[in-house]
């Protein structure tokens, strides 16, 4: 229910333990370049090279390999009271591209994740419309559809870093994030289906679970380009992501996504329903609080190394990768720096370029195996800058709980191990 | 940080920002083109179409191209300083936008066949798909007459049952009233084992009262009385969402009941109140005035658009702040045990298979509950789940862990904070068996007076027998 964005439990085993660990275990991976006795990964027959895999239908829907069970969505137990209105993580220094697999998008429930029968779910629109209408599934089937891949970020997102560095993993500080391709109806076409009053000014999307989620979106936007989404990466949404069917409204707040979408109401006024007021409003340092944040800010992080990913190769030429997005528009470019601002680089932008969509970026350098501080500055198409923390914080100071899109610094040591930093 | 002056200002504020904020009206202004094109393909089709359609519905299609062009004009006059920013985003935009033009136009042609043969479909139809070639951001007056004659008229019992909204003008509150008293009587039965008996929160569940003059400080603690702009919010979130795991479970009376006991407990009305659907709006809260319609757009995305420092930057970066000195992020351990528990797999297989003669014993045991009523147990567990957890890894949350739950000392679980009267039980060593069980979930405040279960007990026989069921599948672990 509620968030606590203060630290309180520390954990039993320091973080430098778990990122040594982490690294030894990579380590007999690693071929060292000096190697004079043979590699029994080659001189020795491996066993899937002897024996017979397992047939077709081992799994009829096909999990990852058991070598990747790491990759994991991940909770951070002290955030919330219980683990059912609570929040996940999405593993963001596991991934690669831009496209978030279906079953490690990060999870975000009031009251749990409702299992609906598509059969008895039905989507009603009434309010200031000509007419009051309801339709089941096999209905919404037969509207036109369209197809975009949009970034779904939490408002919440990095929000426990607002008073410092707290969580040491870019899982734990951004993984309130996915990005996938939705198929859903343009809302107009329902909206317009019902016919809307010319006094019709906002929309009030409502889910079916337990929190009967509702928040209110100004008709502009309602008009411009929300789906109606029912698959998600071509296949039928997650019940965790609200099958089978949930509002998308691109670039804004995801608490607006309502899933498990069962009644859109057409109004001349906002609501101010708890999740537009005691929730997603950002208190600013004066006691004030900005209302109606819907639009998310460009913001990146790099993911890789970062604290749960550490460089265990040692010097010579590294992989640094990150992703990057916004609200406003596209990400035509990202900065780099190694030396905490100093100097900074542009990134290499690589993959498809959409619209209110993730970007990954690549910046490729020689490590001299000294300490970096690393940091990613996203430019979005509208030639916004992401700001750092200071910046930030100058304009709403610490309380604001949403919207943190603060540039993220991850300190290296020689050892390859990286942790959650902020510099001067 | 400008601050608007008042309340309708914000909201005209937030109707027109919207556009001016997204990408909608640049991309908007570059597919004008298009929408005219596409109103003009419209016009065609269904001059096409007019031989076979009533005139009623032609009449509705016409106006939908009028209303195109009329629309441009509203729409060039507010995107010519952002339409050279908006290009590279549309651009990226236009190829997948092509292809589903090209199969939309494919789809309506084939309707449109049918439609001259069997002179069945409706003009209607073909708007429709025409609209959907435009790809367009519309305005309201474009959507008239736009239908794909889908779904059906929502009954009134539908919507009554469905729209229970509220608005800060009071707008959906239905009939009803409810006073402190009632209210404290209710509260304590449904919300003060999570909200604590004063609205202070247990746990981490959220807190309802207090907070005053915490706004400006470090931690400040955001309730009705302190954050919270609109008494409507309160009931219509009890209302909709509360008691957590029995939604919409209270009467409307009931809610009115709460609210004011919620008002109550933040000093903002006398024991003697009564709130009801006639005095709803007479009330405000303190802090209705401390917000603000978004204004990131005047102060701070001037601010960070500017071109950026790239080299010598800074002569000396310092390390302010560390999270391994905070050490609060989770361990691995969970993923680690899994792991661990994965890999010795083959092992146990084996070592079960050499045990077959006890294995052979707790399989009787199990066979011996009703699968189906276990699997109606389950769903009817979903009632107790918000505070009680059972299978691997069951922790306790507001109510103990289940596993094992039957044969285990009643307030057995070490380290739970029970009530006095469980206390007792536990010292009496009474112990939990399947009838102790079934007459405390029947009636919890009967069997067990002064227990802090907030829960009105299980109303039939076959639902005790399945949940019992359901429970004795959970071993202790």
């Amino acid at each position: 229910m509620d968030m606590k964005f203060k630290g309180k439990k520390p954990s039993r085993r320091s973080f430098l333990t778990g990122a040594a660990a982490a690294g030894a275990g990579s380590v007999a991976a690693t071929v060292a370049k000096g190697q004079t006795a043979p590699d029994p990964a080659i001189t020795e027959l491996q066993d899937w090279q002897v024996y017979l895999g397992d047939g077709v239908d081992a799994a009829p829907y096909g999990m990852p390999s058991k070598h990747e069970r790491h990759v994991v969505r991940r909770t951070v137990d002290w955030l919330t009271a219980d683990n059912i209105s609570s929040i996940n993580f999405t593993p963001l220094h596991e991934l690669d591209g831009i496209i978030t697999p279906n079953g490690v998008c990060f999870e975000r429930h009031h009251s749990g994740a409702a299992e609906i029968d598509p059969a008895e779910h039905r989507l009603m629109i009434n309010g200031l419309v000509d007419r009051e209408l309801v339709f089941t599934m096999d209905d919404l089937m037969r509207f036109p559809r369209e197809n975009h891949v949009y970034f779904l970020e939490c408002a919440a997102n990095t929000g426990m870093e607002w008073a410092g560095a707290q969580l040491n993993g870019c899982q734990f500080t951004h993984g309130m994030i996915h990005n996938v391709m939705y198929t859903g109806i343009p809302l107009k076409l329902l909206l317009a289906e019902a016919g809307i009053k010319t006094n019709a000014k906002w929309v009030l999307p409502e889910g079916a679970d337990a929190a009967a989620m509702t928040r209110s979106i100004p008709m502009e936007k309602a008009l411009d380009d929300c789906l109606v989404a029912f698959k998600m990466n071509g296949e039928a949404l997650r019940a965790e992501q609200g099958y089978p069917v949930r509002l998308v409204v691109p670039g804004w707040e995801g608490n607006m996504w309502v899933k498990w979408l069962r009644r859109i109401e057409v109004g001349d006024k906002p609501w101010h329903h708890r999740e537009e007021t005691s929730k997603y409003t950002d208190l600013l340092e004066n006691g004030e609080a900005r209302r109606f944040t819907w639009e998310m800010d460009a913001k990146s992080v790099i993911t890789n190394p970062s604290p749960q990913a550490p460089l265990t190769h040692g010097p010579g030429y590294t992989v640094l990768t990150g992703v990057a997005w916004s609200g406003r528009g596209t990400i035509p470019r990202v900065d780099v720096t190694l030396d905490g601002g100093k100097s900074w680089h542009q990134a290499r932008m690589s993959g498809p370029s959409m619209n209110k969509s993730m970007h990954r970026f690549y910046f490729e350098f020689d490590w001299d195996g000294k300490p970096l501080l690393l940091q990613s500055r996203a430019h979005d198409s509208t030639g916004y800058v992401q700001p750092t923390k200071h910046q930030l914080r100058d304009w709403r100071g610490e309380n604001s709980i949403y919207h943190n899109n603060g540039i993220q610094t991850w300190y290296v040591n020689e050892n390859g191990e990286a942790e959650n930093v902020e510099i001067s | 940080m400008s601050k608007f002056p008042n309340q309708l200002a914000l909201v005209a504020v937030a109707a027109t920002s919207v556009i001016a904020l997204s990408v909608g009206l640049s991309e908007r202004a570059a597919h004008t083109a298009e929408v005219a094109a596409a109103a003009a393909q419209a016009e065609a089709d269904t001059m096409a179409a007019q031989a076979t359609a009533p005139d009623a519905e032609t009449t509705e299609t016409e106006e939908v191209a009028d209303a195109a062009p009329a629309e441009t004009e509203a729409v060039d006059e507010g995107t010519e300083d952002t339409v050279a920013e908006a290009t590279a985003p549309a651009e990226a935009e236009a190829p997948a936008d092509a292809a589903a033009t090209e199969t939309v136009t494919a789809k309506a042609s084939a309707e449109a066949g049918d439609t001259f043969e069997g002179g069945t479909s409706s003009p209607a139809l073909f708007v429709g798909a025409a609209w959907a070639q435009s790809h367009e951001s519309p305005m309201i007056g474009e959507l008239d007459g736009i239908s794909f004659d889908l779904g059906r008229e929502a009954l009134d019992e539908e919507v009554a049952a469905w729209d229970i909204d509220i608005r800060p003008d009071g707008a959906g509150l239905p009939a009803g009233s409810g006073d402190v008293w009632t209210g404290e009587e209710v509260y304590i039965d449904n919300c003060a084992q999570c909200h604590g008996d004063f609205g202070e929160g247990r746990a981490r569940w959220p807190v309802l009262s207090g907070g005053w003059d915490t706004l400006e400080r470090e931690d400040p603690v955001k309730t009705p009385g302190s954050y919270w702009p609109y008494l409507s919010t309160v009931w219509d979130y009890v209302h909709r969402a509360m008691p957590y795991g029995q939604a919409q479970s209270l009467t409307d009376d009931e809610v009115y009941a709460v609210t004011a006991y919620i008002l109550y407990l933040n000093n903002l009305v006398e024991d003697d109140f009564e709130l009801s659907q006639d005095t709803f709006t007479e009330v405000s809260l303190p802090n209705e005035d401390g917000f603000f319609m978004d204004d990131r757009a005047e102060g701070e995305i001037p601010a960070f658009s500017e071109e950026p420092c790239m080299e010598d930057c800074k002569d000396s970066v310092e390390i302010t702040m560390r999270a391994s000195v905070l050490d609060v992020t989770p361990e691995d351990e969970e993923a680690e045990a899994t792991e661990a528990a994965a890999e010795t797999t083959s092992e146990t297989e084996t070592q079960e298979a050499a045990a077959e003669t006890s294995e052979t014993e707790s399989t009787e045991e199990v066979a011996a509950v009703d699968p189906a009523l276990v699997e109606e147990g389950e769903g009817v567990f979903r009632k107790c789940q918000a505070c009680h957890q059972v299978g691997d890894g069951a922790r306790n949350g507001v109510g103990p862990h289940l596993n094992g739950v039957l044969g285990r000392a009643i307030g057995g679980i070490e380290g739970f904070r029970y009530s006095g009267v469980f206390e007792e039980a536990n010292a009496a060593g009474e112990v939990w068996t399947p009838k102790r069980l079934g007459e405390y979930l029947a009636d919890p405040r009967g069997a067990m007076p002064g227990t802090n279960m907030s829960f009105a007990g299980l109303r039939s026989e076959d639902e005790i027998a399945a949940i019992t069921a359901y429970l004795s599948t959970f071993e202790a672990q």
